[in-house]
């Protein structure tokens, strides 16, 4: 039994063991990253590849390939194969050509921060990288990833940029920066790999994931009228359309729809943008509810408002919205959603 | 690192089977018939797999034909190692390889079987042919390597980058040739087939077996004198030495005394001369009779016959000098010449009978007898001819007085046998005899049909005396060769007939490139290569020093190479650079530059901080911005830049 034990002991320290081999490995690779990159990030844009931030390592190809010649080498010495010498020479020749147009590929590529679409959390950031060649030759199969993660192969012409777009599961609302990003290439013969790291200052709104189920929109009579704060005119007629299901009820043209038999139902149109307004309140939300549940029900109301057309305001603690319509006012109002207690911007 | 697999496109499976078939080709020959049709079904199946989308075999049919292909190359050698075996299972695993290509990283695979395979077909041949044809493979496999991580280029491309590449290689290639430490192999053993085809001269000789190699024009060897070519005539190249006879063949002694030294003193000038021996599995060496010197690890035989230390699996060279004349074993071991006089108890009882009446005439005297064997053998009239009938039980008789007709062992036996009946001491000395000057490159060119046999006969107070009993009755082909010895219409390697002018010149410049070829790069050995380095003024090099300017070297290559590829770098504007250090000094006063700012609008937030360089900023600004903006290249504004911005000191 004893035995038993000591073997399970064993067990569990030789897992140990691994796991901090594991977490050392990590840490040896963190150290050699921040080393390697020299500048604290994130970098200012461009960013050049110089020749000093460029590393070079054999693939595992490229070890086989090692190991091959080496064999080869042996066997023409033992042969005394003059010829065997030659072709063993030539592909060592052929590996150390390959590390300098696996480096050349790489060397001096520029890297930009490009556009960035804020997303809603739950979705997938989407980064672009302008990768700029000044050279008069193209670049071949460069790979873009995060740690880890699927790479992006892209290829840049003689002269000319290219865009590579990255993507990083956007979990939470906020900003959300650009994870350190790894380029690299093992261009033309797969046997040597050139790599480096770049943190380009790139950063993605996140905005709080819409509720799938959210209460109907606000319209209590105070929010719906809101127009004597604004302490304009109010409610000039100023024309009809179709009638949308979230149009409040008051809205519809009764008289007109009596007027034409079998017509469709028709809202009145009022001028000004006050007309008809709608106060998405922060504290309209019951107190039980957490902050981010709060924050995707507010969303799930400006899209629903939005889609519908609706003029509307925000009322968030420290941020007031006076009502727009709009898609500038819809990423005005998520982005203050995203950004709600962060403290930034 | 992020690991990629892809799997193998089209265009890439098509480079794989053409890397595999440029490796495989060249090897047909030395391939068992079985196997190369099996490869071959299999590269058609590759084919069939690729144009017609098939789905890739089942791995337990692949288990299947590896076991079956294994098998096969057993039972077709009964062992799998060795040269051809090993080079067999080689092509079975590249052929099974093919049908199984899943991911991009099976090309690295294929590409690295046909490296070995390259390596595989220089075990067998290593002409200037094989070499082309390696590096069109080496060329297709690189372009197999190049089209594994870019299948988009078109066949001509990959090619064409894949030639630039290897053409980049060259450099490093002929460094390390040349430079990189050579150890004499082998390192272990050598696999027995390795000189299973060679041809050349044996220990024993029967009747027929030199006329068999005057059939083959391949080179014995090749030998370069310092001075003057000797006479043909005088061309005896000592080969084994054969005192023991069964009534049939010729055998070399089964114990041999060895000398360090050579054991006789020499007459007349000594003739110097490099060999360039072809390798053919045996320990002699072959050196112009009598030699004076020996060639390192080396010993003299008791028969004066030079032997290696090891049997000659590769192509020697070695520098030696001979005596034309020598006086060699006056004093020889009576145990020697008690065995040079051994004969069968039974047979040729009337060669038996002519020598018993000549030693009942001259008793003791050597020179006698063997004049009086000359006297019969030139009034024999004997026909020197590559066809000698077969001869029976009484070789010597049947030959002498029947057929009348032999080849040169015939005439060396005959001749020894005469002298032994007689109370002579003789043996038989195989060799070569005469050889060719190539008038390209002065090398003589000795080939194996220019093997030979003579006798030596013990004479007292001279020693052993070369006798040569087929230039009595052919004196043509000691003088000349073989070709105009033999009477006309015999068959004759094609390379000693003497007919066609034009393709003899032919011949001697392939000849002479050969040689060159061989001399140079395939003879590349330690020796040769120290001593081109120390001729080069690297003395005394070891492989210290040669790593050392290796190093250097190959250094100075990838620096060179390096300037080529990054040639292109990013070039900063000059003006931008100017513009750079204006920024710099107006910065450490406060007014930083930022890089979305216009040199103008830049200017005119500076002026405004710094009311008193105003006017200077302006200039500057309006000229950088002219520099920078406008087309066309002004450089003398550059230079007015440069210069206001050095006089400017906020």
């Amino acid at each position: 039994m004893s035995r038993i034990s000591d073997w399970a002991m064993l067990g569990a320290t030789s897992s140990q063991a691994l796991n901090m081999l594991a977490s050392l490995r990590r840490r040896l690779r963190e150290i050699f990253v921040r080393w390697a990159l020299r500048v604290r990030p994130p970098e200012a844009a461009p960013i050049i590849l110089t020749q000093r931030r460029v590393y070079v390592l054999p693939t595992r190809a490229g070890l086989a390939y090692g190991m091959a010649l080496l064999i080869i080498l042996l066997g023409a010495m033992n042969y005394n194969l003059s010829l065997g010498h030659a072709l063993v020479f030539l592909l060592a020749g052929l590996g150390i050509v390959a590390i300098l147009h696996t480096f050349r590929n790489l060397v001096l590529v520029s890297i930009r921060p490009g556009r960035c679409e804020p997303v809603f959390a739950g979705g997938e950031a989407q980064f672009d990288l302008v990768l700029e060649n000044q050279r008069p030759d193209p670049r071949t199969s460069l790979r873009l990833f995060f740690e880890d993660d699927v790479p992006v192969e892209v290829d840049i012409g003689r002269r000319a940029a290219t865009v590579a777009t990255l993507t990083v599961p956007a979990a939470r609302r906020g900003w959300l920066a650009m994870p350190r990003v790894t380029i690299e290439t093992t261009w033309p013969l797969g046997l040597i790999r050139a790599w480096s790291y770049a943190v380009p200052d790139l950063n993605c709104l996140v905005y709080p994931e819409p509720a799938a189920k959210a209460p109907p929109l606000p319209w209590s009579g105070d929010s719906a009228r809101g127009s004597t704060r604004d302490g304009r005119g109010v409610d000039d007629f100023s024309g009809l359309r179709n009638h949308q299901v979230a149009d409040p009820p008051r809205h519809v043209a009764w008289k007109a729809v009596a007027r034409q038999q079998d017509g469709p139902l028709l809202t009145k149109l009022f001028s000004g943008a006050s007309a008809q307004q709608l106060w998405l309140d922060w504290n309209s939300l019951p107190e039980a509810l957490d902050v981010e549940r709060r924050l995707s029900i507010l969303a799930r109301w400006m899209l629903d408002a939005d889609a519908a057309g609706l003029a509307w305001g925000l009322h968030l603690p420290g941020v007031r919205l006076p009502p727009d319509s709009g898609p500038a006012q819809l990423s005005s109002g998520l982005r203050a959603l995203a950004l709600h207690d962060h403290g930034t911007h | 690192m992020a690991r990629i697999n892809r799997p193998v496109s089209r265009r890439q499976a098509w480079w794989l089977l053409a890397t595999a078939l440029a490796a495989g080709l060249p090897l047909t020959p030395q391939l068992p018939l079985w196997l190369s049709l099996a490869a071959a079904a299999a590269f058609c199946w590759r084919a069939a797999l690729t144009l017609r989308q098939w789905r890739l075999p089942p791995r337990w049919l692949m288990f299947v034909l590896v076991i079956a292909g294994t098998a096969g190359v057993f039972l077709q050698y009964r062992t799998i190692f060795g040269r051809t075996p090993g080079i067999s299972l080689l092509v079975v695993f590249l052929a099974l390889k093919l049908l199984e290509l899943r991911a991009a990283r099976d090309a690295m695979a294929t590409a690295l079987l046909c490296y070995f395979l390259v390596l595989g077909q220089f075990l067998f041949t290593q002409t200037i042919p094989t070499a082309l044809l390696a590096c069109l493979t080496v060329l297709i496999t690189t372009a197999n390597l190049l089209a594994a991580s870019d299948d988009r280029p078109n066949p001509l491309q990959q090619l064409r980058r894949a030639g630039l590449m290897l053409a980049q290689a060259l450099p490093f290639m002929l460094l390390l040739f040349v430079l990189f430490p050579r150890i004499q192999g082998p390192l272990w053993g050598i696999p027995q087939d390795r000189f299973a085809a060679v041809s050349g001269l044996s220990d024993t000789m029967s009747p027929g077996s030199i006329a068999q190699l005057s059939q083959s024009d391949a080179i014995a060897f090749r030998v370069q004198f310092k001075g003057t070519v000797p006479q043909q005539s005088q061309l005896y190249w000592r080969g084994p030495v054969m005192p023991a006879f069964d009534g049939r063949s010729w055998r070399v002694a089964q114990t041999l005394g060895a000398y360090p030294e050579v054991p006789y003193r020499g007459l007349g000038t000594l003739v110097d001369y490099e060999v360039t021996l072809e390798p053919h599995g045996k320990f002699w060496l072959f050196a112009l009779e009598l030699p004076a010197t020996l060639p390192p690890d080396s010993a003299l035989t008791s028969d004066y016959q030079p032997i290696a230390r090891e049997a000659v699996r590769n192509r020697l060279r070695y520098n030696q000098r001979a005596w034309p004349e020598a006086i060699a074993g006056v004093d020889e071991a009576p145990g020697a010449l008690r065995d040079a006089l051994a004969l069968p108890k039974q047979g040729n009882p009337r060669i038996r009978a002519i020598s018993a009446g000549w030693q009942a005439r001259h008793g003791n005297d050597g020179a006698a007898i063997l004049a009086a064997a000359e006297a019969l053998f030139s009034q024999q009239l004997l026909i020197y001819t590559l066809n000698p009938p077969l001869l029976g039980a009484d070789m010597v008789d049947e030959f002498l007085f029947d057929s009348r007709r032999g080849f040169c062992e015939h005439f060396a036996t005959a001749f020894v046998f005469a002298l032994r009946a007689a109370g002579v001491p003789a043996r038989v000395v195989a060799g070569y005899q005469g050889g060719e000057v190539n008038p390209v490159d002065g090398y003589l060119v000795v080939r194996q049909y220019d093997a030979h046999a003579w006798a030596e006969a013990w004479i007292a107070g001279r020693g052993w005396v070369r006798i040569d009993p087929t230039a009595i009755s052919a004196p043509s082909r000691i003088n000349n060769n073989l070709a105009n010895a033999v009477p006309s219409g015999e068959e004759l390697p094609f390379l000693a007939r003497g007919d066609l002018a034009w393709l003899r010149e032919l011949r001697y410049r392939l000849d002479a490139v050969t040689n060159g070829w061989n001399q140079w790069v395939l003879g590349y050995n330690p020796q040769r290569q120290r001593d081109l380095l120390a001729s080069l003024g690297l003395n005394e090099p070891d492989w210290r020093s040669m790593t050392a300017v290796l190093s250097v070297l190959c250094g100075m290559v990838m620096l060179g190479l390096t300037a080529w590829i990054l040639r292109n770098r990013l070039r900063v504007d000059p003006s931008l650079a100017a513009w750079r250090r204006f920024t710099a000094r107006l910065a450490k006063r406060g007014v930083a530059w930022q890089t979305w700012e216009g040199p103008l609008a830049f200017a005119e937030r500076a002026a405004k901080q710094m009311p008193v360089h105003a006017e200077a900023i302006a200039e500057i600004a309006s000229l950088y911005a002219r520099l920078r903006y406008a087309p066309g290249p002004r450089a003398s504004e550059f230079e007015q830049l440069k210069a206001k911005i050095a006089a400017f000191k906020p």
